[in-house]
């Protein structure tokens, strides 16, 4: 919370600053604001840029810096037969000290040396915080002053001002990259390590997952197996029969809509249809463990079938509905868009609607439909709840629907939900899952936006 | 088309012309029907998914009550006598609703039954107690009948979703325990009242304990610094692209990139914020600061899609008069593109906020799921969200936990169709036609 009041107070400089810079402008002026380069309030947002960028930056830096300085402080003060525990366990100890700073339970015993180290720790982040918020108040205090000295009726600070904005827009709007980047980074970088203990091809082809890795050297069954082929195939299951339950529906509906529904049904079916897409994928999932499933499981019972509780079925069918708006909104407009001649010339041969649908909107709009099917599809693989509430945790290689299969989403998330270790290979396997997500549904984004933008172009 | 012309003659015949155009339009009407069929299919879904949410999540919002008459002995509440606060605070309340329930039914003998006649009160029927007596201190030394809280099984069985003609040994609520709820009810002494609990109590392990404040509270907080974070950033970049930025590779880049991290999967985001807030920066594990940083990245996209749609649809002559008369390039959008624009990027926000609302699976990657009973007081607190509650709850084996997590989900729902009616309607309000 130290840190917001301290935003707070900054904030509340540069507001100080803004008022000050005005009327310093206005001063400077001699009473006559038509003889200064740019109307006072940009003088004003001069001096609060002053007051306020450098002194969030440097808390910026410093909320960053900080934390680390002090675990290096605090390692280097512990007592040298300590500091040469091996990295793991020091990690923990340092947890422990931590804790303790922070007055919470710790779980080992205290002994003197721990408690100076976490009392050094704590006073250590007390200073730097106290540090932090005099020097930012300080450098936010000395811009101010700056700048209020600076300005003279000549200053041109409307441009310095609209600089400044831009730099900031353009920050802005690297943002959107950076995220790539990190993303693509993160992924890589902890999927090399990954691959530095299990081999890649180990990974892509082999046969059986059983992601446990062992805890003590000799026990049973603790190899563990890292072999992706059943996620994967899990995944294109569901993935299926969620499109065998989207495609149709979708489809069907958009032509319905954009072809023969009257404005009025269009003006509410339309929106009805898009809650499907709104509403959270946790009331889904919940839906489908809860009221899908059993029911497939029951049908399934009384024809004879033996149907796993957590069915590859019932998660693809729900992730079906999850999907159809995605494929009836963008398949409506793309038929929608398809030029009113190429109608005309169909009903003047004599067409009925259904044959002008079907040999030619049909056709000239495929483009435009494939491409809202592969974003469909993207987002299939890519959907998490559903599958981790539905589907099994059990990486079956099998064909059959009706048994329990798990996705590479589903795995992500057990291996990483609970308290782990970051550098097992266990861990590190959520990355190089998530590595092979980002890749398939990033491919298959490209080529439906690109056949998207290809087909607009072409009717535009 | 060529082999139709091969039968040209076969065509000119006027009862076979007759039966093919019958055909043609019987597939017309097929064609139809079928359209319609999966409209209301969609639609019987929609309305399915709603109903079964909605029948099996009323109940949350009520809580059975037991009557019990209970004397307030101040042996026991306040044994000084002086009536400290501490000692209030501290007192047997529970004890007293136990020896009330052993008053009020003798014939139960043997510890066993004791233990099964004590647990049709909630543990937290003495908190009830408790808050009536401070509340009113004078109270202590008479006999009052006050309301507390049944157990979740109780609360089941009144709500009836125990099926009292199943044989006993299948049942959660015994026998004997049909028995005394019966005889309560008989002397009116049972209840359904307002749940008061479920919207002022953070989460709990025991059903009727359980709330969503806490889980409420947290996704406030989670969605404030989404909105702090994804609002300025993604309306400055929408400006810089959509007004300003040069056609060239780099911005060609940007915006590729814009469209494609709309569509990357939610979870990778997660990954992302577990390897760089959690791992490079050390953020704080469960706490909505970084929840918020994760969503923010990925309603940015959004935001700034719709952001350039709203700057696009403002005509170029507003820009072109202000250029006219003398403003900056900066002076064009701040003082006229923006205020034009604005409901449109106000609806766009909107939709993003939303979809950040009923997120989950990136905020299981950064630890938000914790079992956390205390309302979170500020945005590095451990916290949970309102979906991850409800995922939390789907998976609790408790019977009652089903109607509080369709309880839950009826809350967030409302809360998505409220955001959604308000974007519609800032639309609705705003919209121009140029």
């Amino acid at each position: 919370m130290n840190s917001f009041i301290l935003i707070a107070i900054l904030l509340t400089l540069a507001t100080i600053g803004y008022s000050f810079g005005q009327r310093r402008a206005r001063k400077v002026s001699g009473g006559e604001p038509s003889t200064l380069h740019s109307r006072p309030q940009y003088y004003g947002l001069y001096v609060a840029l002053w007051c306020g960028i450098p002194s969030l930056i440097l808390m910026a830096i410093w909320l960053i810096v900080e934390p680390q300085v002090a675990e290096w402080m605090l390692i280097s003060n512990l007592p040298e037969d300590i500091q040469a525990l091996p990295a793991d366990r020091l990690s923990l100890l340092i947890n422990d000290v931590k804790n303790l700073a922070s007055g919470n339970i710790v779980s080992r015993e205290i002994d003197g040396a721990l408690q100076r180290a976490a009392d050094g720790y704590a006073s250590a982040r007390q200073i730097g915080n106290a540090a932090m918020v005099v020097v930012a108040i300080a450098i936010a205090v000395i811009g101010l002053g700056f700048a209020q000295r600076h300005i003279t009726p000549t200053l041109r600070a409307r441009n310095l001002f609209e600089r400044a904005v831009s730099v900031l827009m353009i920050a802005a709007s690297t943002i959107a990259v950076l995220t790539t980047l990190g993303i693509v980074l993160s992924l890589l970088f902890e999927a090399m390590r990954f691959f530095a203990q299990v081999p890649w091809y180990e990974f892509l082809f082999g046969l059986s997952w059983s992601p446990q890795t062992a805890l003590r050297v000799d026990q049973v069954g603790g190899s563990g197996a890292f072999g992706a082929v059943p996620l994967f195939a899990g995944t294109l299951m569901i993935t299926l029969i969620a499109m065998c339950v989207a495609v149709p529906i979708g489809l069907f509906s958009a032509i319905y809509m954009s072809e023969y529904a009257p404005p009025r049904m269009r003006a509410i079916v339309k929106p009805l249809l898009e809650i499907l897409a709104g509403v959270p994928t946790v009331v889904y999932g919940f839906f489908a463990a809860l009221t899908v499933a059993p029911f497939i499981r029951r049908t399934g019972e009384s024809i004879g079938l033996d149907v796993s509780s957590e069915s590859a079925l019932a998660a693809g069918m729900v992730m079906g509905i999850m999907i159809i708006p995605f494929i009836s909104s963008l398949s409506d407009d793309v038929m929608n868009a398809v030029p009113r001649a190429l109608r005309d010339g169909a009903f003047a041969l004599g067409a009925t609607k259904s044959e002008t649908i079907k040999q030619v909107i049909f056709p000239a709009a495929l483009p435009g439909i494939v491409g809202s099917l592969l974003l469909a599809m993207s987002r299939a693989i890519g959907e998490t709840m559903i599958v981790v509430m539905a589907a099994g945790l059990a990486a079956n290689l099998t064909a059959d629907p009706l048994e329990a299969v798990t996705t590479v989403t589903v795995q992500i998330v057990t291996l990483l939900v609970g308290d782990q270790e970051f550098d097992s290979a266990k861990t590190l396997a959520a990355f190089a899952l998530g590595l092979v997500l980002f890749a398939i549904t990033l491919t298959l984004n490209v080529i439906a936006l690109h056949v998207v933008r290809r087909y607009r172009e072409k009717y535009d | 088309m060529t082999d139709s012309t091969a039968r040209v003659p076969a065509l000119r015949r006027a009862d076979l012309s007759e039966q093919r155009l019958k055909r043609r339009y019987a597939a017309e009407k097929r064609f139809r029907f079928y359209g319609l069929a999966a409209i209301f299919a969609a639609l019987a879904i929609l309305g399915l998914l709603i109903g079964t949410i909605v029948l099996n999540g009323h109940t949350a919002f009520v809580q059975t009550h037991l009557e019990i008459p209970v004397f307030l002995d101040p042996e026991v509440i306040d044994p000084e006598g002086n009536g400290d606060p501490g000692a209030l605070r501290r007192a047997d309340y529970q004890g007293l609703l136990k020896k009330s329930l052993r008053e009020r039914f003798p014939d139960v003998s043997g510890r066993r039954d004791r233990i099964k006649l004590y647990g049709i009160l909630s543990n937290g029927a003495g908190l009830d107690l408790r808050a009536e007596v401070q509340a009113d201190p004078s109270i202590i030394g008479t006999n009052q009948t006050i309301w507390v809280k049944s157990s979740d099984d109780i609360d089941s069985l009144v709500k009836g979703y125990i099926d009292r003609d199943l044989p006993e040994g299948d049942r959660r609520v015994k026998d004997n325990e049909i028995a005394w709820i019966d005889a309560l009810e008989a002397d009116g002494g049972v209840e359904k009242q307002f749940n008061t609990t479920f919207f002022t109590a953070g989460d709990s392990r025991e059903p009727e304990q359980a709330g969503i404040w806490g889980a409420a509270v947290g996704s406030f907080f989670t969605l404030m610094i989404t909105l702090i974070l994804s609002f300025p950033i993604g309306v400055l970049s929408a400006i810089y692209l959509e007004e300003f930025a040069p056609k060239n590779r780099w911005t060609d880049l940007i915006e590729v990139n814009i469209n494609n991290l709309a569509a990357v999967p939610s979870i990778i985001f997660g990954l992302l914020g577990l390897a760089v807030f959690l791992g490079v920066f050390g953020f704080p594990r469960s706490a909505p600061l970084v929840g918020g940083m994760v969503l923010a990245l990925m309603t940015l996209p959004t935001i700034i899609i719709a952001a350039r749609a709203a700057l696009k649809a403002v005509p170029p002559s507003i820009r072109e008069a202000a250029l006219g008369v003398g403003a900056s390039r900066l002076q064009v959008v701040t003082h006229h593109v923006l205020p034009l624009a604005l409901p449109g990027i106000m609806t766009g926000t909107i939709i993003g906020m939303a979809q950040a609302l009923g997120e989950t699976a990136p905020l299981l990657m950064i630890g938000m799921v914790a079992f956390i009973v205390d309302v979170p007081g500020g945005v590095t607190d451990p916290a949970t969200v309102l979906p991850v509650q409800i995922f939390l709850w789907a998976d609790a084996p408790e019977r009652a936990f089903v109607e509080k997590t369709n309880g839950a989900i009826m809350v967030l729902l409302a809360f998505l169709i409220l955001m959604n009616a308000l974007a519609v309607l800032l639309r609705k309000r705003f919209e121009r036609q140029w």
